[in-house]
């Protein structure tokens, strides 16, 4: 099924007797669920983009390139630097809008400039009943009722068919360096991303590698913006970790290629496990990295985001216990739940609100359950 | 305003209901007499009174929580309240509700710079959870005008903004944790002090939402480390069309500054007349402020006054120190004090696309002249978000309703051309009955379905956000 109007999208949910299975680009396969598909690439096209405004507002099924390409003429960006999941997942395809929000997909900025849920500022949706709503809107501020758009944002397409989402964007800045620290251990590592996001000099990415390109330990410290104040910063920052090996990359291409590495976790590409991302207190992730045991780690968010790799059909949150953030099984399969188990009072919550959003349970069934 | 009629199969329990409540709390927590009661019976939006049932002020989430389990019990409606600063009615009683306030509940929990958070009692100010990690040089970005004042519970269920968050963003974006209560007294946990939701995003949509869902009792709130430093730039124009193109530009240009301040002619002159801060004689008058060192400052403020000077200022103003811009921001900080003085007025609080602010701010110059009543205009111009003074005499007949009046149609004019009612004063009973310009009847019904699931018998804060013939059926079926 590939509706190309909202109505006509409304109209065949409403008609719906089974289970549908959304499917934007089909680049972000995580979970499973069983059902009839149901493509979003019909909705598509960038229905109004004010550069002065910093707004871009854009129909779910839109792919991301073209998004991109937009920006880009503009010299404009999604400021949270959303990952492709296409190495990782090996999945083929394009990344549409839709499948981002619905993933609340953020990358390595995600520290600085915050999530994708962060920039968006409106949506158009298609409930379970086939209702066509829309909450939030096309500008900045806006507390006018309930903030549905998080709620959808990050949602997986168990409440509604995105139809149109509505961006805050910024401008892409005019330089980057990146500061890198060599074989740092991963509790110094943590504690050199904890100081450099801890400065006044607004780090824009802080990862660390345990086995960076040359096989030796990274440490990777982002900063962003105008050249003159990316190079005061950087040596600030180099200035701090005096007495470490520090390097300086300023070269546009290599950071690009770098940042966009860890943001696809590209190290884990061409190995076989299943992989986990698991979001924790940045102090937190030494520790956590030695419960978990895995085959390869890659640090992001700070510390606070941890790629892990593990032998197929591994329980993560088993070896984890009990810890305070949350664990998702990206990749690979096994008994235990994709998305991490809510306590009983706030899974109670989630379920009414999906039982209201979608009283016959018709969207992505079985996932997020 | 139109509020419910107070329930009085609860009226007459009160006797009964205020026992209960002693029974759970200490003496002093628990506040019947009228004299006293008189203290609750309004927030910041002062024409609406009205006394409480009683009000309790509980010091810990188990207290906040056996409140609410024997108000649940009884079906009283509960309106939560922090430093009642609002300026839509959020924290206006019915008499038949209790007023729970979290003033108590101020303590420290935990501070983390490691970890760049901090975790607070919600009853705390604003302004005192910077000062919480200000030896640090930190501070809590999210900065609303009635900072010294409000409190975390209040910021985040207005989903509060500020100057400075064009560059940090709103109360939202800065909050990563919170233990609430609802309505049954169950205590539940969202977030903490890891990135983004594992599952539904169930915070995101407590923020913003107004007192209904549940009672805030603690909160985890991201810090940043100060930028090395700070400083305005005064720039005055001659009409309000090329001030809003300049704004425009500077935001096209890449520079992002902490804050962009709009005060239009009727605005800048009250300023001046009551702060003095030397204020040029002009149409339209920016402030824009941005961070960072002295040369990343330099930097950035060379590029916005090479912008602004291709739109023929009458005045561009560099502090050249911090008195020079302490003097700067004076006259802008001072503006709603200035309009008091000056008359009674209704601020309001719309957003509008910033590519709609000429035509935004001459359709209201027009709706002065037919309404009558004088308008100054002083907003967050880089967000788009409007804060119209409207001028009135409180001690006129008929002049608040025509005040309002005149308000609804500002409003519904944000939204026809794309923006909203509120950018971050919320609701309340307020916009209440506007609702309906800015949402279909669906889209309404979707999110107090949401309450329905928060709160299903509607005793929080009932009679709030949305239209009261909208939420009739709910709340009948709550007081049955
Ligand atoms: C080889 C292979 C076999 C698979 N077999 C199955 C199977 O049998 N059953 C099954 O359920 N899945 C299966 N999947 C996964 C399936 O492709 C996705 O889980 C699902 O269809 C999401 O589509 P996507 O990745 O194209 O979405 P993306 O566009 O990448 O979106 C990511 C998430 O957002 C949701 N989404 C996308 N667009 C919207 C929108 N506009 N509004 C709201 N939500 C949206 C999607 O449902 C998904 O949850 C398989 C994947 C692969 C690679
Ligand atoms: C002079 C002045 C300037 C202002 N400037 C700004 C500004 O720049 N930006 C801005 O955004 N706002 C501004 N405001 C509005 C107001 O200060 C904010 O809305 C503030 O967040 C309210 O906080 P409070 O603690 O006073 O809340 P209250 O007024 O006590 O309550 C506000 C709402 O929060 C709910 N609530 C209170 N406590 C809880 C809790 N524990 N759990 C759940 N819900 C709760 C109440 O039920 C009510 O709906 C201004 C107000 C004034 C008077």
């Amino acid at each position: 099924m590939r509706p190309e109007t909202e109505a006509e999208l409304a109209e065949t949910i409403k008609a719906a007797s089974g289970p549908l299975r959304l499917r934007g680009g089909g680049t972000r396969a995580i979970g499973w669920s069983t059902g009839e598909v149901l493509e979003t690439g019909g909705l598509s096209g960038i229905v109004l983009y004010e550069p002065g405004a910093l707004t871009l507002v854009a129909r779910a099924g839109t792919p991301l390139a073209e998004i991109e390409a937009a920006l880009e003429a503009e010299g404009q960006r999604l400021p949270f630097e959303p990952m492709d999941h296409r190495g990782l997942l090996g999945t083929t395809g394009a990344p549409t809008v839709g499948g981002m929000a619905a993933a609340n997909a953020s990358g390595p900025r995600r520290v600085q400039a915050g999530a994708c849920r962060d920039y968006m500022l409106g949506v158009r949706f298609v409930d379970g009943a086939g209702q066509i709503l829309r909450n939030g809107g096309r500008v900045m501020k806006n507390v006018t009722g309930y903030d549905l758009v998080k709620l959808m944002a990050g949602s997986w397409g168990t409440l509604g068919v995105l139809t149109e989402v509505a961006f805050k964007v910024l401008p892409k800045p005019e330089a980057v360096a990146s500061v890198l620290l060599d074989g740092l251990t991963q509790g110094a590592a943590t504690d050199a991303m904890a100081r450099a996001l801890g400065s006044p000099f607004d780090i824009s990415g802080a990862a660390h590698l345990p086995e960076g390109p040359e096989g030796a330990p990274l440490t990777l410290l982002r900063v962003e913006g105008f050249a003159e104040s990316v190079a005061y910063r950087a040596g600030r920052l180099r200035d701090l970790f005096a007495g470490s090996a520090v390097r300086i990359e300023t070269d546009p291409e290599r950071n690009a290629a770098l940042w966009r590495d860890i943001r696809d976790v590209a190290p884990f590409h061409t190995r076989a496990g299943d992989v986990w991302r698991i979001s924790c207190k940045p102090s937190d992730g030494p520790e956590l990295a030695a419960r978990l045991g895995a085959e390869a780690t890659l640090f992001d968010w700070g510390g606070g985001l941890i790629w892990a790799l593990l032998p197929e059909g591994s329980d993560a949150r088993a070896r984890l216990g009990a810890f305070g953030g949350h664990a998702t099984r990206v990749r690979g399969e096994g008994e235990s739940p994709v998305f991490q188990p809510e306590p009983a009072p706030v899974a109670a919550l989630s379920q009414g609100l999906r039982a209201r959003f979608d009283p016959r349970g018709v969207l992505n069934p079985g996932l997020m359950a | 305003m139109q509020m419910p009629e107070p329930d009085t199969r609860v009226l007459s329990r009160k006797a009964q209901i205020v026992a209960r409540l002693r029974a759970v709390l200490p003496d002093d927590a628990v506040i019947e007499d009228p004299a006293e009661t008189r203290a609750y019976e309004c927030d910041a939006l002062t024409a609406y009174r009205c006394p409480p049932l009683c009000a309790v002020l509980p010091a810990s989430t188990e207290e906040v929580s056996a409140v609410l389990t024997i108000c649940h019990e009884e079906g009283v409606p509960v309106v939560p309240r922090g430093s009642g600063t609002s300026l839509a009615g959020g924290a206006l009683p019915t008499a038949d509700s209790v007023i729970l306030g979290v003033a108590r509940m101020n303590e420290v929990l935990e501070t983390d710079y490691a970890n760049r958070f901090i975790r607070v009692q919600t009853g705390r100010t604003n302004l005192s959870v910077s000062g919480a990690v200000e030896e640090e040089e930190f501070f809590y970005a999210p900065d609303p005008s009635s900072q010294l004042a409000c409190a975390i519970a209040g910021n985040i269920a207005m989903n509060s903004g500020g100057a400075h968050c064009l560059k940090y963003g709103v109360t939202t974006n800065n909050l990563l944790g919170v233990t609430m209560v609802l309505m049954d007294g169950t205590v539940i946990e969202l977030g903490g002090a890891h990135l983004d939701a594992g599952g539904l995003d169930l915070l995101g949509v407590v923020c913003g939402s107004e007192g209904q869902l549940g009672v805030v009792t603690e909160a985890t709130l991201r810090i940043l480390r100060k930028p090395e430093g700070a400083r305005p730039v005064l720039m005055g124009f001659g009409s309000n069309e090329v001030a809003g193109e300049c704004v425009s530009d500077i935001i096209k240009a890449g520079v992002l500054p902490v804050a962009i301040e709009f005060m239009d002619r009727p605005c800048i002159e009250a300023c001046e007349a009551f702060a003095h801060a030397g204020y040029p004689d002009c149409e339209a008058l920016l402030i824009v402020e941005v961070e960072g060192s002295e040369a990343e400052i330099a930097e950035q403020l060379g590029l916005i006054l090479q912008i602004a000077r291709r739109h023929d200022p009458v005045e561009l103003r560099e502090a050249q120190d911090a008195d020079e811009a302490a003097r700067i921001w004076l006259g802008r900080k001072s503006a709603f004090g200035a309009m008091g003085q000056i008359n009674d007025y209704m601020c309001l609080d719309g957003t509008i696309p910033v590519s709609a602010l000429p035509l935004v701010l001459r359709r209201i110059g027009e709706m002065s002249a037919e309404f009558g009543l004088g308008v100054a205009n002083v907003f967050h111009a880089g967000d788009g978000n409007m804060h119209p003074l409207i001028l009135f005499d409180a001690n006129k007949p008929g002049d608040l309703e025509l005040c309002e009046r005149f308000g609804a149609e500002i409003l519904k004019l944000c939204v026809e051309v794309g923006g909203c009612l509120t950018g971050e004063h919320g609701v309340g009973i307020e916009k209440r009955d506007l609702m309906t310009v800015q949402y279909g009847a669906a889209d309404l019904e979707v999110q107090m379905a949401v309450k329905d699931v928060f709160d299903p018998e509607w005793l929080l804060n009932p009679a709030k956000v949305f239209p009261l013939d909208v939420s009739a059926a709910r709340r009948v079926v709550a007081a049955e």
